[in-house]
């Protein structure tokens, strides 16, 4: 209640600040005292290229409509979907915080609408908060039981934690849910991970030769290629990849595992000719600074230490982040075998995929450690997951059990 | 909209990290008294999300374009980048110069500016939250009891930038008692309204020596009594809601008027003040909440508030009271200052009543 007076402005309360460590200071003091601050030479010299959007003038449209009247579910979801879309094919964080604004609302409710419960879920799990994640979507589907898109985010991150009995279950609550072609894709992509990998490629090759939507046929060509290059079939798996590569929809996390294939054929060149100038995304700049480096380019040096940067700014802010990336560039940029292997074992207790156990492996051997594999290893037993890549790592480390 | 739910089914689909880092802007201050000099680095992504630099729609932000929207750009800083001394007041951010910077992950416009802000004690950061609730502003400073940092995020907006001295405090505190007694009309007017008739006796003139008494007794009730319920609003012992509290005090303003003409509620005016004094303490105890109290300062704010508040009644009484007091014999103030200023008074009285009420 105002009290009559004089006053024309409210005083506002004292609050104190949170102190970060020392060591914050000594870690990003460094990225802002070298970051020295300039005058350009003239007007038309170009600082920043955003990132070129499919749908920029819809988005533009749907983001000035909701500021108008922001309290509008529908708009609102609908804008959050088009950022969270945004996010998943940039691999940038930045979508999706632009997503929980445009749900504000709703966004803390103890119990919000199911669609922003559904966002939430999605984005925890882009956060690697699996069991948050996982706790939403439970809530969601409660709630709305029919909804494909809950079960799918549900299977994917039951996947990612190695848990594929019940990210089967959930592929399979999808056959009634959504268009069947959509089922075989999830199910083909948990059992290739336990000891089913024929059988799964074969059935995927079916399903993909149907007539369907564009962004899953991509889905469908990307779970191909990496099963082929788990079946040690390089030539089948850059068939795939290209047909996937042929879709409108760019995807970055697309763009690094044909990088990766193409280093593993040895064909360096070719891989820096896909990645000609992505040095936005942090895999894109790791792959590129690879590949200049096999190919004896100088510039490789300047990008390794670009990306060891991003990594300490993103440290900076988040504590330990970008496990599997990080431990990626010290094994092979950086060479810090020691680093990699700690980064890789780290990486492992959050992700079971394929690529994170071929990091532990790697990184085991060049830091010369391998009893610090055998956790992989018996892992990779039990789950049966064939992976010729990881053939030639495991008989070495077997070689050397100590 | 098939099409995007489509889209929404593969967001599901990596599970992997980020290919890029969050939003982050870098904040550095420096703090030499009185004058506070800072650059502040927001990437031009940012900008162009938060404010539009993409002039010409190309996807490409040019020198030019960013220079253009200096202005722009500057006012959604300075509205939303806080600097504020010990008492809470807001100082001006002067803008310098204009610059570009590169960090790891893009190119970043550089903001420099200074602020003459003696004392300056908090800053608050409220860019981009509303828009990024990932972004974080990485704050450096330096001040002469050395550096720190801290991670500006949408849950911790504010970072304290100096310990404020006990002495500026009190001063502060006690400063801002006697203003917001001066400026709290209501007070004022109760006060007053006990001192209308405090000047005149039932039959004959009164002498200086019994005023001057009785006008002790009045204002030390009213002081005990709103001090008492002041300290245990304040310490949160005590609470009321604030409609209740507001009313009440514009209730006593009618009362007191209506008194002063019919004694309904007796002739003992500190028996009045006492009373209502306890309302008008709870008054006093938005206001300082409303301020305020540093933590480790609670017990000497408070009695510094209490006594501006003193201060700040003494201050009216000793100019009204000779006034009135060499107004009291003349017929004039018995029949028209007295009766017209309280009836005034308790009509003003009862349209705040109203208005609080409601």
């Amino acid at each position: 209640m105002k009290r009559p007076s004089l006053r024309c402005f409210k005083q506002r309360p004292t609050r104190g600040g949170r102190l970060a460590a020392l060591g914050l200071l000594l870690i990003f003091g460094g990225e802002v005292l070298a970051a020295e601050a300039y005058r350009p030479v003239e007007d038309s010299v170009v600082l920043e290229r955003l990132p070129r959007l499919q749908a920029a003038d819809d988005l533009t449209d749907l983001r000035s409509r909701l500021a108008a009247t922001p309290n509008d579910l529908a708009l609102a979801v609908e804008l959050a979907s088009h950022y969270s879309a945004l996010g998943s094919a940039e691999g940038d964080p930045r979508y999706y915080a632009y997503a929980q604004a445009a749900l504000r609302p709703w966004w803390d409710l103890e119990s919000p609408p199911a669609e922003v419960r559904l966002q939430r879920a999605v984005f925890l799990q882009h956060r690697h908060d699996f069991d948050a994640a996982l706790a939403e979507l439970e809530q969601v589907l409660r709630q709305s039981p029919r909804s494909a898109q809950a079960r799918l985010t549900q299977a994917m991150i039951l996947r990612a934690q190695g848990r594929y009995t019940e990210a089967s279950g959930s592929c399979r609550a999808l056959l009634t849910l959504a268009d069947p072609a959509l089922t075989a894709l999830c199910l083909t992509s948990i059992n290739s991970l336990r000891g089913n990998l024929h059988a799964s490629y074969q059935q995927l090759q079916q399903v993909a030769a149907r007539p369907m939507p564009p962004e899953h046929r991509q889905w469908a060509h990307t779970a191909l290629g990496q099963m082929a290059e788990q079946l040690g079939d390089a030539t089948a798996a850059e068939r795939h990849y290209r047909q996937a590569l042929a879709t409108p929809r760019r995807d970055v996390y697309l763009l690094a595992a044909y990088a990766d294939l193409l280093l593993d054929q040895g064909q360096p060149a070719q891989a820096r000719e896909l990645l000609a100038d992505e040095t936005g995304a942090d895999p894109l700049l790791l792959r590129l600074a690879l590949a200049e480096r096999r190919l004896g380019i100088a510039d490789w040096r300047a990008r390794a230490d670009l990306l060891q940067r991003r990594f300490e700014a993103a440290r900076a802010r988040d504590g330990e982040a970008h496990l599997r990336e990080g431990a990626r560039a010290a094994l092979a940029l950086q060479d810090q075998p020691a680093r990699a292997l700690e980064l890789a074992s780290a990486n492992w207790r959050q992700q079971r995929e394929p690529e994170d156990a071929r990091l532990v492996l790697e990184a085991a051997l060049a830091a010369q450690r391998p009893e610090a594999a055998r956790p992989v290893l018996v892992w990779l037993d039990e789950a049966s997951l064939e992976d010729a890549r990881l053939a030639g790592l495991r008989r070495r480390l077997q070689e050397n059990p100590r | 909209m098939k099409r995007l739910a489509l889209a929404l089914l593969l967001a599901v689909l990596p599970t992997q990290l980020w290919a890029h880092k969050p939003s982050d802007s870098y904040l550095t201050l420096s703090t030499r008294e009185p004058m506070v000099e800072g650059r502040l680095d927001l990437a031009l992504r940012d900008l162009e999300h938060a404010v539009g630099l993409d002039l010409n729609g190309d996807r490409e932000l040019t020198w030019g374009e960013l220079r253009q929207r200096q202005e722009a750009v500057w006012g959604y800083v300075a509205s939303r980048l806080r600097l504020s001394d010990g008492s809470g007041q807001r100082c001006l951010l002067q803008p310098g110069e204009y610059l570009v910077a590169q960090h790891s992950d893009g190119s970043y416009a550089a903001l420099a500016f200074a602020s003459d802000c003696p004392g300056a004690a908090e800053l608050t950061y409220d860019l981009l939250f509303d828009a990024d609730p990932l972004h974080r502003g990485l704050l450096q400073v330096s001040t002469a009891q050395g550096t720190a940092s801290a991670v500006l995020g949408p849950e911790n907006r504010s970072f304290a930038l100096a310990k404020p001295s006990m002495l500026r405090t009190v001063v502060d505190f006690i400063g801002q008692g006697v203003w917001h007694v001066w400026i709290g009309l209501d007070h004022v007017l109760f006060l007053v309204l006990l001192m209308l008739p405090a000047v005149v006796g039932r039959a004959g003139s009164l002498s200086a020596r019994k005023v001057l008494m009785d006008v002790f007794k009045i204002v030390t009730a009213f002081t005990v009594a709103h001090s008492i319920t002041l300290s245990l609003a304040t310490l949160g012992y005590l609470q009321l809601p604030s409609r209740w509290v507001e009313s009440g005090i514009a209730a006593s303003v009618v009362l007191a008027g209506i008194n002063n003409i019919y004694p309904i509620l007796g002739r003992r005016q500190w028996a009045l003040a006492l009373g209502f004094g306890l309302i008008h303490g709870l008054g006093f105890a938005s206001v300082l909440v409303d301020l305020g109290l540093p933590s480790g300062l609670l017990a000497a704010s408070l009695l510094a508030f209490n006594l501006g508040v003193e201060a700040g009644q003494l201050s009216i009484v000793a100019v009204l009271l000779p006034v009135l007091f060499w107004m009291r014999d003349r017929r004039f103030y018995r029949r028209i200052v007295l009766p017209a200023g309280s009836a005034g008074a308790g009509i003003l009285g009862a349209v705040w009543l109203l208005e609080r009420m409601a």
